[in-house]
């Protein structure tokens, strides 16, 4: 349980400008250890994606302005695969890339930001992904991540305890 | 495909589901009913609106499946429908699970670098005073 509310405190997702979706977490360990395991294979491939049934099974990082980067990902309902190019690499803190899903579920190449930044001995990741259009971005968001999404998600967490109370 | 697998349910069900959700007075309609079936009388006594406008919300509500009618012929209680309720839950469970789930296996993976960099004696703390090995591990916060 205590795990659960630190988590929820410490992990964000806000709407920047309207055709962005941003993500905030903190981890507890200096900038160039965070930017390693986010960027080299042998380290990535042991938790992006990874949980119950998930194993990431293709993991290419080609660091470089220019260079490519591929994830697969297979699960109990087949394999899902993205990829994208890298656009600017500063290293350890940050990183510009395209995002490409190779069965698309949203229009157009999304841009990722990922800024690195080291508080005392603590690293503060926000990871934007910047859509194509609003309307794309919405979309995104329809499913599953606005603000409103966010309340009504606290109005469905008092429906369904109540629902419980009354089983 | 949805977004990484974070599930697979009807995208135009999810769709309807929000977009009932999205209004604050269909939001307090589903509170109330989450306390036991209502008529519409009943329903419309906490808001300033009309009855009618609340019957139209309660159409929306119907639509996305969220609520239903019971059989009473004259007072049409409506009822809490809780199955998409619980399916939308589910799929923003589902997605925050996915990154917090990856997050917590970067937590093992970083405490892991760190403990090497220790034992390499290359903390970011200039190791001057006692022996390395003594040192407090890495807490200096």
């Amino acid at each position: 349980m205590k795990d659960t509310v630190q988590n929820t405190e410490s992990f964000q997702v806000t709407t920047p400008s309207d055709r962005e979706i941003a993500m905030t977490r903190v981890f507890d360990a200096p900038r160039r250890l965070v930017f390693d395991a986010w960027t080299k294979p042998e380290l990535l491939r042991r938790w992006l994606g990874v949980r119950a049934g998930w194993t990431m099974v293709v993991c290419e990082v080609d660091l470089k302005v220019g260079g490519a980067y591929r994830y697969v990902w297979r699960g109990p309902a087949g394999d899902m695969g993205m990829g994208g190019v890298f656009r600017e690499v500063v290293r350890p803190e940050r990183i510009v890339s395209t995002e490409v899903f190779d069965d698309p579920w949203y229009a157009g190449e999304a841009v990722d930001t990922l800024v690195m930044v080291e508080t005392g001995g603590k690293t503060t990741v926000t990871t934007t992904v910047r859509y194509v259009s609003q309307q794309v971005r919405d979309a995104v968001l329809a499913s599953g991540m606005s603000r409103g999404v966010a309340e009504s998600y606290d109005v469905l967490a008092e429906v369904l305890s109540s629902i419980a109370r009354e089983a | 495909m949805e977004p990484l697998g974070y599930g697979r349910i009807s995208a135009d069900r999810l769709d309807a589901t929000f977009a009932a959700l999205a209004d604050p007075t269909r939001r307090a309609i589903l509170a109330r009913l989450a306390s036991g079936r209502a008529s519409v009388t009943q329903l419309t006594e906490p808001f300033v609106i009309s009855q009618a406008a609340v019957s139209k919300h309660l159409k929306v509500l119907e639509r996305a499946g969220l609520i239903s009618q019971g059989r009473d012929a004259q007072r049409r209680p409506r009822r809490l429908e809780a199955k998409p309720l619980a399916e939308a839950t589910s799929w923003l469970e589902r997605y925050r699970e996915f990154w917090e789930g990856s997050f917590q296996h970067l937590d093992v993976v970083l405490d892991e670098l760190k403990a090497i960099e220790r034992k390499r004696g290359r903390t970011a703390e200039p190791k001057k005073r006692g022996t390395r090995k003594r040192q407090k591990r890495g807490d200096h916060r």
